[in-house]
């Protein structure tokens, strides 16, 4: 901690040399209470060089998302905004709203440092650079009870094929085997985890990122939808609605276990649970040991005042420095998108995410594959698929193959 | 001539002067805004406007799209029960409150009060009085009915008569203080005479006094109507369209595909079928209404 904070002052006073007391409005939407702690340090560290950090939160991405654009659209930007990268700014960059930051990537390597590089990739539209990456979110987690199956009398499993092998006994000691939130963007997410686990990343990246329509028809796939059926019997008695309530049942033993992302983590913290002793976390369900590398990206309007185009290229430099990087994703859970910094107070299953990431197994983020038109689409599908028990594996497949099909 | 007779364009001038905004509003917001949208329903317009043709696709997509199939056939099944229903308990409601009862006052507070809850509130709460772990069915089962099963929002084949319940609740006070004015407003002597001519009430109600509340049934109908069509929050607040998307209904599909999917064009699209819906019902009936009674005038 001590070492963060010299190097958050060493920071300071390098930036503050260039500083010019500018207002900069900057929207995003973390809100609850760990991602509001995430998000004071980069507005204090933004501080310390000079500037002020106008705070602009709104709760919730959907809600926050259709202010900014509107915002954005009506010719009122703010200073800058938190997006999941991906294809969602697509369409912002076409129409010439947001600033190239390629200058200030360069000045700063960020080529260099971001690893890995897809999050960069991410942030770039025909090699010109939109978005700064300040941390890296991983789906392919499943988090168990050791409480659920102790009480069950069985082994913690190891993987998804133990996992759905012990559902029998959970439900006969009367516990929920899976834990679901009835909400698509999760079925939608568990659906994604199968596929990146389950199956070749091969088969992953046709279906995803080449939109091949006769591989998403294709038997793999099939075993994925087998799979999303099991799931779909095994979660048949969670009613919940919120992830995190579904990541409580985990956490009181009430479920044996949960397909979340590294974000349920911090439930886990809050309830003071020790990962390996009280909870396990699998990535990739430990079929495939991978990550899918989403995450949080900010954008930066275009704007016309001199001032505040350079206090934007101040933030964007200050998001990806070492001490920022460190003090923010410490407290939001998170990965940072550099390699070469140290994270040894980071916990068990964060260790794991950071092992994974510097030996590189690694899949690009259905958010940067997929519009969020096809997205909303494949959580209806599943929105249905999962409520609905009658619904078989082979039409929920014919239904993908043509939201594929359709895809761009 | 123009001094003698002013031109009828400068008659009650300040009356005219005042509806200007108004006018102003309804052809450039409501008018100019149909029209657009109309437009971009064409167009392949994703998180921003752009004027890329695609002719009908969108209207191809959206009514191929199960999600919408379903969207349609719950407001219909919603909007019919909801007519019906709301106007027979309105009613009944005013002519039993009618019988010059004591504590009219209070009763008709208590009945017209949900309709002060926005539907936000309503939405939540019924979703609690349905809830089948705390309301409901674990207090009839808690009296010894142990079998007593009552979980409309759990189960996808009704769910949406579990909306109609909270939607019933919160509308039929209004229609029955606009019914209870109707009726109040009906000569006391047309009562007598009915009286002296021996007929009973329930006839003197159905063949004399709802026909003479005509103009009473027609407001209320426009407000009931239109609170039907574009009925989102009650659903979003108590079942967020589910379980399933067996509860979805067309707004909410409109706003989901504009501000969730960043496709404007096939929100567009669902909106200009909406508008066209409405449009189907309300201009034959203006014609019918409005058309002949200035012939009868």
């Amino acid at each position: 901690m001590n070492r963060i904070s010299k190097l958050l002052s060493v920071t300071a006073i390098v930036a503050a040399s260039s500083a010019s007391a500018t207002e900069l409005e900057v929207m995003h939407w973390w809100t609850s209470g760990g991602e509001a702690a995430a998000v004071k340090e980069f507005a204090d560290a933004f501080n310390g060089t000079g500037n002020t950090w106008v705070d602009a939160a709104i709760a919730g991405g959907e809600a926050a998302r259709a202010v900014m654009v509107s915002r954005l659209t009506g010719g009122d930007p703010m200073g800058a905004f938190q997006f999941n990268h991906g294809r969602q700014a697509e369409e912002l960059i076409e129409a010439g709203l947001l600033r190239d930051i390629t200058d200030i990537a360069e000045a700063e390597g960020w080529k260099d440092i971001v690893n890995p590089p897809s999050l960069l990739d991410a942030c770039t539209v025909d090699g010109r650079i939109y978005c700064a990456p300040v941390n890296i979110h991983s789906w392919q987690w499943i988090w168990l009870s050791h409480k659920a199956y102790d009480d069950a009398g069985i082994p913690v499993p190891s993987n998804w094929t133990e996992f759905v092998a012990a559902a029998p006994a959970l439900t006969e000691a009367g516990k929920l085997p899976l834990a679901l939130g009835q909400q698509g963007w999760q079925q939608r997410g568990l659906f994604n985890v199968l596929f990146a686990a389950l199956v070749s990343n091969d088969v992953f990246l046709s279906v995803y990122r080449d939109k091949d329509a006769e591989v998403a028809a294709g038997a793999e796939v099939a075993a994925i939808f087998g799979a999303a059926s099991d799931a779909r019997a095994m979660a048949a008695g969670s009613t919940v609605q919120n992830w995190n309530d579904a990541t409580n049942l985990v956490i009181t033993g009430q479920a044996g276990g949960q397909v979340m992302g590294d974000w349920a983590q911090g439930e886990f913290a809050v309830a003071e649970q020790v990962a390996g002793e009280d909870y396990s976390c699998l990535p990739g369900l430990g079929m495939t040991e991978l990550l899918s590398t989403g995450g949080d990206a900010f954008y930066f309007p275009v704007l016309n005042d001199d001032a505040e185009k350079a206090a934007q290229a101040e933030l964007a430099a200050l998001m990806l420095k070492p001490a920022t990087q460190v003090a923010f994703n410490l407290k939001k859970g998170s990965l940072p998108v550099r390699g070469d910094i140290d994270l040894s107070t980071a916990n068990d299953c964060m260790q794991k995410g950071l092992e994974l990431l510097s030996s590189g197994a690694l899949l690009p983020d259905t958010a940067m594959l997929n519009t969020p038109d096809t997205a909303d689409q494949i959580s209806t599908l599943f929105v249905e698929f999962f409520s609905d028990p009658t619904i078989t594996a082979e039409d929920a497949q014919a239904q993908f193959v043509k939201i594929i099909e359709n895809a761009e | 001539m123009a001094d003698a007779r002013p031109s009828q364009l400068f008659r009650n001038k300040s009356a005219k002067i005042a509806a200007i905004p108004m006018i102003v509003t309804a052809l450039f917001v409501f008018v100019g805004g149909t029209a657009w949208t109309i437009v971009y329903s064409f167009t392949k317009s994703g998180l921003l406007p752009r004027l890329k043709w695609v002719g009908l696709d969108q209207y191809e997509r959206l009514w191929s799209t199960k999600r919408w199939i379903v969207s349609i056939e719950n407001l219909m099944i919603y909007g019919l029960s909801m007519l019906v229903l709301v106007f027979v308990i309105g009613f009944i409601l005013a002519a039993l409150i009618d019988q010059k009862i004591r504590f009219e006052n209070t009763i008709r507070t208590v009945i017209l009060y949900p309709y002060a809850l926005s539907f936000v509130v309503t939405g939540l709460v019924w979703q609690w009085i349905l809830n089948p772990e705390f309301g409901i069915e674990s207090i009839v089962r808690s009296w010894g009915w142990e079998s007593f099963a009552f979980d409309p929002l759990y189960n996808a084949d009704i769910a949406i008569f579990g909306v109609l319940i909270a939607g019933l609740w919160q509308g039929s006070g209004l229609v029955m203080v606009l019914m209870l004015a109707g009726l109040r407003g009906i000569d006391q002597e047309v009562w007598k005479a009915a009286r002296v001519d021996g007929i009973p009430a329930w006839k003197t109600y159905i063949f004399i006094v709802i026909p003479m509340m005509r103009p009473v049934f027609i407001t209320t109908l426009v407000l009931v109507v239109t609170g039907i069509v574009k009925i989102y929050d009650l659903i979003v607040a108590q079942t967020g369209g589910g379980p399933g998307i067996s509860t979805e209904v067309p707004a909410k599909y409109v706003y989901d595909m504009m501000f969730q999917a960043n496709n404007l064009g096939q929100g567009f699209a669902a909106s200009t079928m909406m508008l066209l819906t409405v449009a189907l019902v309300v201009i034959p009936w203006a014609f019918l209404e409005f058309g002949g009674s200035k012939k009868r005038g």
